[in-house]
């Protein structure tokens, strides 16, 4: 695709190193085949994991704020992001902190800076729909990924609270669904689309995180889903866990930037796709 | 004239406190200025048994707390490294308690998860830096723990090469981690499973399992004291650059 190149500063994240390398790897390839140079921050710590629930925790900032900081000493203005998590904790962090300008001061003094940027934290999704376009998407499209039937599902961290988010309808998102038909998907919707998958239940407590994914799956299942995408290594995680332990659907859970990659020409064995993920693909 | 206004500043001048007063578990004592706060200690009497090492802040063993006059915060240093001041509250205290988890190297993978089992308490740093504002070897301790959330286990390795194991940085942790623990695991994880294994370490480790060293550490085994302390003496040391 022939388009001027597009910067954006790049936040991967810790689980985009470890557990889901495939989520980083695929959206690296994915950026330099549609002219999106992603310019990954040099130093980077944690996003914090969640933005805290109270508004007087100003430390639960700090891990933001450290972020905002490296990004504007890069001279960037804007950070790409693909965790559902680390998009949401630093784009409601981004949120407070450009309306609290009190809380700003205080720890641009702990942190012993002049003041704290704004910088603008946005989803890979989004920039593939505000920057490049879906139709123009649909056009680079080299191996359009005809019948395959794939459920999106959000979970509730990219889209929720959708006030503060602002990305899409959180209730009807439609974010997805655009995306995936200029894939040359067919989408399946399904009725749990965006519940939450249990989320850090897992750690503690994994009958909640099960019984969380088993409703989601089941309605997945319902809807005679090939794959199911999401864009958070915890959903994906969830999901997966609560396969391998019962028998239960056999649904693969993939990652947006894996199904995009594979349209735009990758070869499928550099996605980072499980073994059975790989054979509901396509064939090559 | 001039000699005479001379003779009368030098009088109202006074002179330099020889002794600045600190407490000591709450007992005062008058202590020579310019000592550490393990000299001071010793100079009021205290005979350090624990808690202290090598005295060239090297060895991390006399990790300490203490106050300063008017400020109620409590400060963390090195009490081999750390001057004293007048009317330093000072005190002792064993030593920085953190979770010790036992393992066997060989049998651990180099990983994120691996250093997330023994600490779990890593998801919960918030970025505060403290731990690396207080650390006397001056690490960049926050940086090798985002390192270990990455699971990027050999910069864990360099930028925590130079811990003294100290505890400072547990001392002031709001998220509870045992940061030195994780360098060391780290370290170790590196050293047992990711560098390349070094021939000459193998190669020395065979002469000694074939005694070839034997015969030699028999003659220092029979020597007396003061050939041993001659040869001591007469030793050949790496020169210092």
């Amino acid at each position: 695709m022939t388009t001027e190149t597009k910067q954006f500063g790049y936040y991967p994240g810790c689980e985009l190193r470890t557990r889901a390398k495939a989520l980083d790897c695929s959206a690296q390839k994915v950026c330099r085949d549609l002219g999106i140079t992603l310019a990954e921050l040099k130093e980077w710590t944690c996003c914090g994991g969640l933005v805290p629930q109270v508004k007087d925790n100003y430390m639960g900032f700090l891990a933001p704020a450290r972020i905002f900081l490296e990004a504007r000493a890069q001279g960037l203005d804007s950070l790409v992001t693909l965790c559902a998590f680390c998009f949401n904790t630093l784009r409601r962090a981004s949120f407070f902190l450009a309306r609290h300008p009190q809380v700003r001061a205080r720890l641009a003094t702990f942190l012993d800076v002049e003041g704290l940027p704004e910088i603008k934290v946005l989803h890979l999704l989004e920039v593939l729909r505000d920057h490049i376009g879906f139709d123009r998407l649909r056009q680079a499209v080299r191996k359009p990924l005809d019948g395959l039937r794939v459920g999106p599902y959000y979970g509730c961290l990219l889209l929720r609270p959708a006030q503060e988010i602002m990305l899409d309808n959180a209730e009807e998102p439609t974010l997805m669904e655009s995306f995936l038909k200029a894939l040359g998907c067919e989408v399946v919707d399904f009725s749990r689309k965006t519940d939450c998958c249990g989320s850090y239940h897992i750690v503690t407590n994994g009958e909640i995180a099960g019984r969380c994914a088993e409703q989601i799956l089941d309605s997945a299942g319902e809807s005679n889903v090939d794959l199911l995408v999401a864009s958070c290594p915890v959903c994906q995680f969830n999901l997966d866990w609560k396969q391998s332990q019962a028998n239960h659907t056999n649904i693969p859970v993939v990652y947006v930037t894996q199904l995009l990659a594979l349209a735009l020409g990758e070869p499928v064995d550099t996605l980072g796709f499980s073994h059975r993920a790989a054979s509901m693909l396509p064939a090559a | 004239m001039a000699v005479q206004r001379l003779a009368k500043l030098k009088k109202k001048e006074v002179p330099a406190p020889q002794t600045v007063r600190v407490y000591i578990m709450g007992k005062n004592h008058d202590v020579p200025t310019g000592l550490t706060i393990l000299k001071a200690m010793e100079a009021a009497g205290y005979r350090l048994v624990r808690g202290v090492g090598c005295r060239g802040g090297f060895c991390g063993a006399c990790a300490t707390v203490y106050r300063k006059a008017g400020d109620f915060r409590l400060q963390v240093g090195l009490a081999c490294q750390t001057g004293i001041e007048d009317g330093m509250y000072l005190a002792q205290i064993p030593f920085y308690p953190a979770p010790k988890p036992l393992y066997d190297i060989r049998e651990l993978t180099p990983s994120a998860e691996t250093l997330f089992r023994f600490f779990p308490e890593l998801a919960r740093c918030i970025q505060c830096n403290t731990c690396a504002k207080v650390c006397p070897q001056g690490l960049d301790v926050m940086r090798y723990i985002a390192a270990a959330q990455q699971g990027d286990l050999r910069r864990v390795a360099e930028l925590s090469f130079d811990c003294l194991s100290c505890g400072l940085c547990v001392s002031r942790c709001p998220a509870e981690v045992a940061h030195y623990h994780v360098g060391m695991l780290a370290r170790r994880l590196c050293g047992a499973h990711l560098v390349p294994k070094a021939a000459h370490l193998r190669t020395r480790l065979q002469e000694i399992r074939e005694g070839g060293f034997e015969e030699e550490l028999d003659k220092f085994c029979s020597m007396d004291k003061q050939t041993l302390q001659g040869l001591y003496a007469q030793r050949v040391i790496e020169p210092e650059e």
